[in-house]
């Protein structure tokens, strides 16, 4: 709550600051805007930008080091035999001092030292705070003054202005850059300290997988085996069948909408197809395991067949029905962008529009296709809900679609939720795994969006 | 002559025979297309069907009507009203007597115990916050109406099976009878359900609502908008307009078009890896899974501005710059405006695909069972489609129904986020 009043504050000031330089602006020349370099409103938001931006830095730097630095005093407050605990325990005791100073419920005993701690986090937390309005706030004042003094008539506001809102610009752009730096960095890091404890080797080529670190070490089940085989085996499976359902359908649909539906009824089914691109992943993956696994499971029953309640096929099916939308939106602009001259010259010599189709159109559009189904399978490789509420949870390496299997997104997905420890291979795991899918659906897409490009630029 | 005449007709005949099998192929071809959009929009419905048949009794919730005496010896004298002693008393004391005295015949302790859990748990705080209101009905006796257990909801509204033996039912037989009982003496209503719109989540499918998931979605959306809108356009802008074609802006190209199919749940760990071990931000709380939808709708955000800001024509641009105006003069009072309707329709569909994304809020702990509803971006809280989640992996018939209504939900805000955009697009698009 701090923090919200404090910006507020600051937007208040910044737009008084905004009037003032603005006002300045135009007294220095007696109301004639002429004599002025740049507009007036540029001077307000010269000075409105030097009162805002410097202690809108100065909050964010406090916020992100206030409490490192609040609780290395409060570390430094405890009695020695306290500091010298082990780093996990350590933390143990502060998470303690920070829910007590807040009045949360606490692990362990409250003792004198404990409540001492407490206290004094919350008193230097308080004065953090106290400190953190008043500075900020007289920067933004001193700052916005200074700036307010010292417009001139020469002075070039507009320049600065705009190169200010330029380096804003810029900096926005190479966020996307930021952004893929800190996957990469993110995952790649933690995977290292995985391949510390295992090999590489063992974790890509190794044919089982029963993440479950002993505790003990007669406990049973608890082998600890990081070989990923039987998961990735497990989502090309499931991505297969997808694809099984979903490039025919897709295709198809995306042939006929383009080629022989009226235009009544395109207007008509198009947006109803989409819906089903627009519909979260969770419902699809209710739907799996309310609807579509135990039809399944039951009608295997019928035919007398054995078909687990978590099979890769009904996984599959689901997200295959997913992905229709994506591959006929894609094909459909590839067949779209077929010349009509190709077609026409087709008809010329007396060839069918099936015929069309099959001779002409879709070898034409073929790469723009293939592309289309490459970014399809990367798509389903990474989806996650479905699997994690239809797919298996126990590795197993079979190409039997009735049977369970798991895949890389929910095992990662299993190795995180509820896990606070940060050290054990188990949890390392999923960054390894995660690693490896980044890689993946980054290769396809690379080579996808090549396709596709290149296609594209032979017909324009 | 005759026989060049004969040649003829074989040619013709054959192309005849040929033409029979090369339209039939043309039919068939063209009903396996129709098929297949046939077989989506079948998909479709089938999918709303299975979710709305599943999820619309979710509106309504079976009440009890009990006549509840008001005791004074086990609340508080009458005419206290001190907060402090009134919500102490024992209220389940209240519901289960009123219980006892209706079926004066139950008197095993086991039957009791059965009987009693016709009545929701969270009875007994509705009762509770009657007598804080108003302290002056202690000593009286009153009918009030009180939420049914989730098993005797289920029965009313169908979805038990009676033909089962007892031992699969839920409801067991005497419980039958009892319910049978209260509904001969119109004791039992279903009315609409507004506990799925005021409470939190609970463990006890009745007492359970969709608004701290709601809520938690709203503040983490706002975080998720306050961040991409800006920086997404500011972006599109550079990239559009002033960057200059060299290869750092070729790089940067390629990554947002790569990192728009990254999978999501890479940007969950993302954000555990950045903002929860790095940053030491708390767990669960919209402020994280807020920037982590940024950074994921961030590439939606900017392709579809760039392809507005590239549909606005260069002469809009060539006659600002004509009269003076300065290159960002020209971007901010003249082609930002003209773009914004095309920018506003790309980020709505983006935040759609961010109110309905789960896996990465499932990778910065979003999943925690959270009754309170959030009231700031700092406060532990689930999402919509994670609320649906969790529901889902109960066990409780009931929380079936509560999981497709708050399905119906999330449809209906996704839908209407669509239909805006579309409209705006309708609204808005001007052909140049």
């Amino acid at each position: 709550m701090h923090t919200s009043t404090l910006i507020i504050l600051l937007l208040g000031l910044m737009s008084l600051a905004y009037y003032f330089g603005r006002k300045r602006s135009l007294s220095l020349v007696g109301g004639k805007v002429r004599d002025l370099h740049s507009l007036p409103s540029y001077y307000g938001m010269q000075t409105a930008m030097w009162c805002g931006i410097p202690a809108l830095i100065l909050l964010a730097f406090w916020l992100s080091f206030e409490e490192s630095v609040v609780t290395g005093m409060v570390v430094e407050s405890l009695p020695q035999e306290v500091q010298n605990l082990p780093p996990e325990r350590l933390d143990l005791v502060l998470n303690d001092v920070r829910n007590l100073s807040q009045g949360d419920i606490v692990s362990s005993t409250v003792d004198q030292t404990m409540q001492q701690a407490a206290d004094h986090y919350t008193s230097l937390m308080s004065i953090s705070h106290m400190a953190l309005f008043v500075v900020a706030l007289s920067v933004a004042i001193l700052a916005g003054l200074w700036a307010q003094r010292t417009i001139t008539r020469e002075q070039r506001a507009r320049n600065r202005v705009e190169k200010a809102i330029n380096f804003f610009l810029l900096s926005s752009s190479t966020l996307a850059i930021f952004t893929t730096v800190g996957i990469v960095l993110s995952v790649l890091f933690e995977s290292v300290r995985f391949f510390q404890q295992i090999p590489v080797t063992e974790f890509l080529f190794g044919l089982e997988w029963s993440p479950q670190t002993a505790i003990r070490p007669d406990q049973v089940g608890s082998s600890g085996v990081f070989g990923s085989v039987p998961l990735f085996a497990g989502t090309m499976l499931i991505t297969l069948i997808a694809m099984i359902v979903a490039v025919p359908i897709g295709l198809m649909s995306a042939i006929y909408m383009a080629e022989y539906a009226s235009k009544h009824f395109r207007t008509l089914a198009k947006p109803v197809l989409e819906v089903l691109a627009g519909i979260p992943t969770v419902v699809y993956g209710f739907f799996a395991a309310l609807t579509v696994a135990p039809f399944f499971r039951d009608l295997g029953t019928d035919i007398g067949l054995t078909v687990s309640s978590e099979s890769a096929l009904a996984a599959g099916v689901v997200m295959g029905i997913m992905i229709i939308p994506f591959v006929s939106s894609l094909s459909d602009d590839v067949i779209n962008a077929v010349p009509q001259a190709m077609r026409d010259g087709s008809y010329g010599l007396g060839a069918t529009r099936s015929e069309t189709i099959r001779n002409v159109i879709i070898p034409a559009a073929l790469p723009g296709i293939v592309g289309g189904v490459l970014l399809a399978v990367s798509r389903a490789i990474g989806e996650t809900m479905i699997v994690v509420m239809a797919a298996g949870l126990s590795a197993n390496l079979t190409a039997n679609p009735l049977e369970a299997v798991t895949t890389v997104t929910v095992q990662i997905v299993t190795l995180l939720v509820g896990d606070q420890e940060f050290d054990s291979a188990k949890t390392l795991a999923a960054f390894a795994l995660a690693l490896v899918l980044f890689v993946i659906t980054l290769a396809l897409n690379m080579i996808a969006l090549h396709i596709v490009r290149k296609y594209r630029e032979q017909y324009e | 002559m005759n026989n060049q005449q004969q040649q003829h007709k074989k040619t013709m005949d054959r192309v005849q025979k040929g033409l029979d099998r090369r339209y039939r192929q043309e039919r068939h071809f063209q009903w396996l297309g129709l098929g297949a959009i046939i077989l989506g929009l079948v998909f479709v419905s089938f999918l709303f069907i299975t979710i709305i048949s599943n999820g619309y009794t979710a509106f309504q919730q079976t009440y009890v009507k009990l006549d509840v005496f008001y005791d004074p010896e086990m609340i508080a004298p009458i005419g206290e009203t001190d907060p402090e002693v009134l919500s102490r008393a024992n209220y389940g004391g209240l519901i289960k007597a009123s219980m006892r005295q209706m079926f004066p015949d139950v008197t095993n302790r086991r039957e009791k115990k059965v009987l009693y859990g016709l009545i929701s748990s969270g009875a007994a705080y509705e009762i509770r916050d009657a007598v804080m209101n108003n302290p002056e009905l202690i000593g009286t006796k009153q009918e009030v109406w009180v939420v049914a257990d989730d098993d005797f909801d289920m029965l009313i509204k169908g979805h038990i099976d009676l033909r089962l033996p007892e031992s699969d039912r839920r409801i067991k037989d005497n419980q039958l009878a009892w319910i049978h009982d209260l509904q001969e003496q119109d004791r039992v209503e279903k009315r609409f359900n507004t506990t799925f719109f005021t409470a939190g989540d609970s463990r006890e499918p009745e007492l359970s609502g969709i608004k701290g998931a709601a809520y938690g979605s709203f503040f983490t959306l706002l975080i998720c908008l306050t961040i991409a809108f800006p920086v997404g356009v500011a972006a599109a802008v550079y990239l559009e307009e002033f960057a200059p074609k060299n290869r750092w802006t070729d790089i940067i190209e390629v990554n947002i078009n790569n990192l728009a199919a990254v999978p999501s749940i890479v940007f969950g760990l993302l954000g555990l890896a950045v903002f929860i071990n790095f940053f030491g931000l708390p767990r669960s709380v919209p402020l994280v899974g807020g920037l982590v939808l940024a950074l994921m709708t961030l590439p939606t955000i900017i392709i579809a501005s760039r392809a507005a800001l590239k549909s606005v024509p260069p002469s809009i641009r060539e006659a600002a710059l004509g009269v003076g105006a300065s290159p960002m003069q020209t971007i901010t009072h003249h082609v930002l405006p003209l773009a914004l309707p095309g920018m506003l329709t790309g980020t709505i569909i983006g935040m759609a695909q961010a109110l309905g994304e789960t896996a990465p809020l499932l990778m910065i702990g979003m999943v925690a069972f959270i009754v309170d509803v959030p009231g700031s971006v700092m406060d532990p809280s689930a999402v919509l489609p994670v609320q649906i989640y969790l529901w889902a992996d109960s066990p409780e018939r009931a929380f079936v129904e509560r999981t497709s209504a708050a399905i119906m939900i999330l449809l209906a805000f996704l839908i209407s986020m669509n239909l805006l955009a579309v409209w705006l697009r309708k609204k808005f698009e001007r052909r140049w």
